[in-house]
């Protein structure tokens, strides 16, 4: 038995290292959010050696890019490991090379910041100018992710080269479509990157100060939809197994995956609503631009409901909701994505609200955002990887989880769901009041209006500190799972389709043609707004340090 | 690919929500004049002092109950920062930055907007209630962000 299980710990070293790295992060970041929240409720300032800017522009980093970068290639790599088998020489060295890259990047950007070195937020926006191996430590990191996405591509394509004529297992579908997508949303950030470095090392004078923005935006959206696109791959695959359901339309997943892949780089721009040098035709056209992922989110909550509806039905559900009731709502690894699931609705519907100009103009750089995207990334996307931990992690580690563990699970979830709703809807609130979002502590000297934020700010520190006790429950359970549960056999829970399910259309297997009708669907997006930035630009922008 | 006739519904009627929301923001844009800030013109943002009408920020009336609003924003102040304009004043802010990039928001107003040098930036915004309106950055900016604001007094 000892064996078996150091063997398994052994064979499954890669991902539960990333998983591993990754709750750390969530960890500390989520104690530098406790931090915040607490500032933000005026409860106490914090040292200048260690200011609330210093202390944002890591909750940012270590969360959204460090966290969810860790997981996804951790989950993504077990996952083609599981669905096309033992991963080759070639991609095990790709992925261990992109662990690498990703510690360099992160060290190197880390110490940056605590070093003061650049407080400048995880977006960077020139002209404000960090020390250059804090940019030197993002290429590091983008390259992190482009070696794990290499590895992934190699892995499919040499399954694909053993079994001819065969569609790729729908889990590794994702993977492909997930590596794609973030390959191209990082084209534009690495292009900046690459000239904000020799201007940070002063070889070259000035900077363009919208052509940074601009590029840096075609990642920055494009994130989140990764993320996105990895939290559906579990309702899609994932989740009808857990139900004891069959995937609903294996056809639909894969169009779904294709339609985010090519439709989503240029949904950027609602970041630039209100930003100057766009004429407002342009910035309708990206508001269609943007809307346009709004549909294959549609036909994602479709398949949801399908699958939960069937599935209930299956299991005795009688009536117009009766196959809702029977769902296992008692099963942490179910409750946790429903909740997931359900917050998207929610989130979902805030974001097609604020991507149309003139309600954005209401909300822009308010809490208001903020709140939006802890409810989208804070639950949608954190609340799906919390549901995976429950089975992923157990089954790499070669254990079984305790009922206690899942005790605490359910408890978990709670105090997440609880503190995110109270965190989120008070930013919401002090957003739609006009409180500002990166913003430390201040009454504007005891202004009626900022004095009007406060009970908002203080029910945003409550839920900040319920969400810290959140992220100790979680990372005292991954860790059980990884090294104290008791040794045994957890299933990986992927699902099958449906027996009688139509067969999966040829066309969907076609790469190449998706990549050239993303490459096509950018440029439309992209080649005039960026042209006109680059021939009409004003005199570059000298480097500013004002923190 | 064949689909479901609740799926095909659904879809139906999703795509119809995000067309009419679309048309809604095209009508308020292009026929109400309600568009988001959108302007294109260029500065040296090195040279924002020396360059009219930045060389001479203030409060100017430029019409019956129209004003105009010369700012510059560095961090962390805005200058002008203390703008009084009278009841019902129809007022166009034109900003640009002298350093780092800027937001502009009045809570309680749909004035809000992103300032960035080597850009100029306008946008119109009328006060119909006579109060004292906070002025903001709402864009990081620096260590002293949090005290970057001014007023608008609204005057009967
Ligand atoms: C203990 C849990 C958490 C707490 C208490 C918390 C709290 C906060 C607060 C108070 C802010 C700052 C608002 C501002 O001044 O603009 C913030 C910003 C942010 N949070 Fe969290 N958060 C938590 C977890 C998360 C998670 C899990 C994620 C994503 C995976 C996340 C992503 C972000 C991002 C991206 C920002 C914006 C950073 C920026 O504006 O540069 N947070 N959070
Ligand atoms: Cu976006
Ligand atoms: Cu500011």
């Amino acid at each position: 038995m000892a064996n078996t299980m150091q063997s398994h710990m052994k064979k499954n070293t890669l991902p539960l290292v990333h998983f591993f790295l990754a709750f750390i992060m969530l960890l500390i970041g989520g104690t530098l959010g406790l931090l915040q929240g607490l500032n933000r409720g005026g409860v106490f300032e914090l040292p200048a050696s260690f200011n609330y800017y210093e202390v944002l522009t890591l909750h940012g980093i270590l969360l959204i890019l460090a966290f969810t970068t860790l997981f996804t290639n951790g989950y993504m790599y077990a996952a083609v490991r599981h669905t096309l088998g033992e991963l080759s020489k070639t991609v095990k060295i790709l992925a261990w090379s992109s662990l690498a890259s990703f510690l360099i990047g992160s060290v190197l950007v880390v110490w940056m910041v605590l070093a003061g070195e650049a407080t400048v937020m995880y977006t960077f926006y020139p002209p404000m100018q960090a020390s250059p191996w804090f940019y030197i430590g993002l290429v590091f990191v983008v390259l992190c992710i482009w070696l794990a996405g290499l590895g992934i591509f190699i892995s499919a394509f040499q399954w694909k080269r053993r079994n001819r004529g065969q569609h790729l297992p729908i889990l590794a579908f994702f993977a492909v479509g997930i590596y794609t997508l973030v390959i191209f949303g990082s084209i534009g950030v690495t292009v900046e990157v690459l000239m904000l470095i020799p201007w940070a090392f002063g070889w070259t004078e000035t900077i363009n100060v919208m052509l940074s923005r601009t590029l840096f935006w075609s990642f920055g959206h494009t994130l989140v939809n990764v993320w996105y696109l990895v939290a559906i791959s579990v309702w899609y695959t994932i989740l009808p197994k857990i139900i004891g359901g069959r995937i609903f339309s294996d056809t639909l997943a894969r169009l779904v995956v294709i339609l985010i892949v090519i439709l989503n780089v240029p949904g950027g721009f609602h970041h630039q609503i209100v930003d100057p040098a766009f004429s407002e035709g342009l910035k309708f056209m990206h508001v269609f631009m943007s809307l346009s992922i709004a549909f294959p989110s549609l036909m994602t909550a479709f398949a949801m409901f399908a699958v939960l509806e069937r599935t209930g039905r299956k299991r005795g559900g009688r009536g117009l909701l009766g196959w809702l009731w029977v769902l296992p709502w008692g099963d942490v690894r179910f409750l946790t994505i429903m909740i997931a699931m359900i917050s998207f609705i929610i989130g979902g519907a805030g974001g097609i609200a604020q991507t149309n100009n003139q309600l954005n103009q209401v909300v822009h750089n308010s809490l208001w955002v903020v709140g939006h995207f802890h409810i989208t990334v804070g639950v949608t996307v954190v609340m799906t990887f919390f549901g995976l931990v429950y089975w992923l992690i157990p089954h790499l580690s070669g254990r079984v989880m305790t009922p206690f563990i899942h005790h605490l699970g359910m408890f978990q979830t709670a105090v997440w769901t609880i503190g995110m709703a109270l965190m989120a809807l008070s930013m919401h609130a002090a957003g739609l009041f006009g409180a500002p979002r990166r913003t430390s502590y201040t009454t504007y000297g005891d202004s009626a209006t900022a004095l009007g934020w406060e009970p908002y700010l203080s029910f945003l520190a409550t839920g900040g500190t319920l969400l810290f006790f959140g992220v100790i429950l979680i990372v005292y359970i991954v860790a059980h799972l990884m090294f104290f549960a008791p040794k045994g056999d957890t299933p990986f829970m992927d699902s099958r389709v449906e027996d009688n399910a139509h067969p999966t259309p040829k066309w969907t297997e076609n790469w190449g043609l998706w990549v050239i009708v993303a490459i096509l669907i950018i440029s439309m997006g992209y080649v005039v707004p960026l042209v006109d930035l680059i021939e009409n630009a004003p005199p570059g922008s000298p480097p500013h340090r004002t923190w | 690919m064949k689909m479901h006739r609740f799926e095909e519904i659904w879809l139906i009627f999703g795509v119809a929500v995000l067309v009419i929301s679309m048309a809604i923001t095209g009508y308020q844009a292009f026929a109400q004049g309600m568009g988001p800030p959108s302007h294109k013109e260029t500065i040296d943002p090195t040279q924002v002092e020396n360059t009219a009408p930045f060389d001479n920020p203030g409060v100017y009336q430029t019409g019956e109950n129209e004003y105009e609003v010369v700012m510059t924003l560095q961090a962390f102040s805005f200058e002008p920062s203390e703008i009084t304009v009278p009841k019902g004043a129809e007022v166009t802010f034109i900003m640009t930055s002298k350093d780092v990039i800027h937001g502009v928001n009045a809570p309680h107003t749909n004035l809000n907007t992103m300032v960035v040098p080597g850009q100029v930036q306008r946008i119109t915004q009328t006060f119909n209630e006579s109060e004292e309106f906070l002025l903001i950055c709402n864009e990081y900016c620096g260590t002293g962000h949090q005290m970057m604001s001014a007023t608008i007094t609204v005057e009967e």
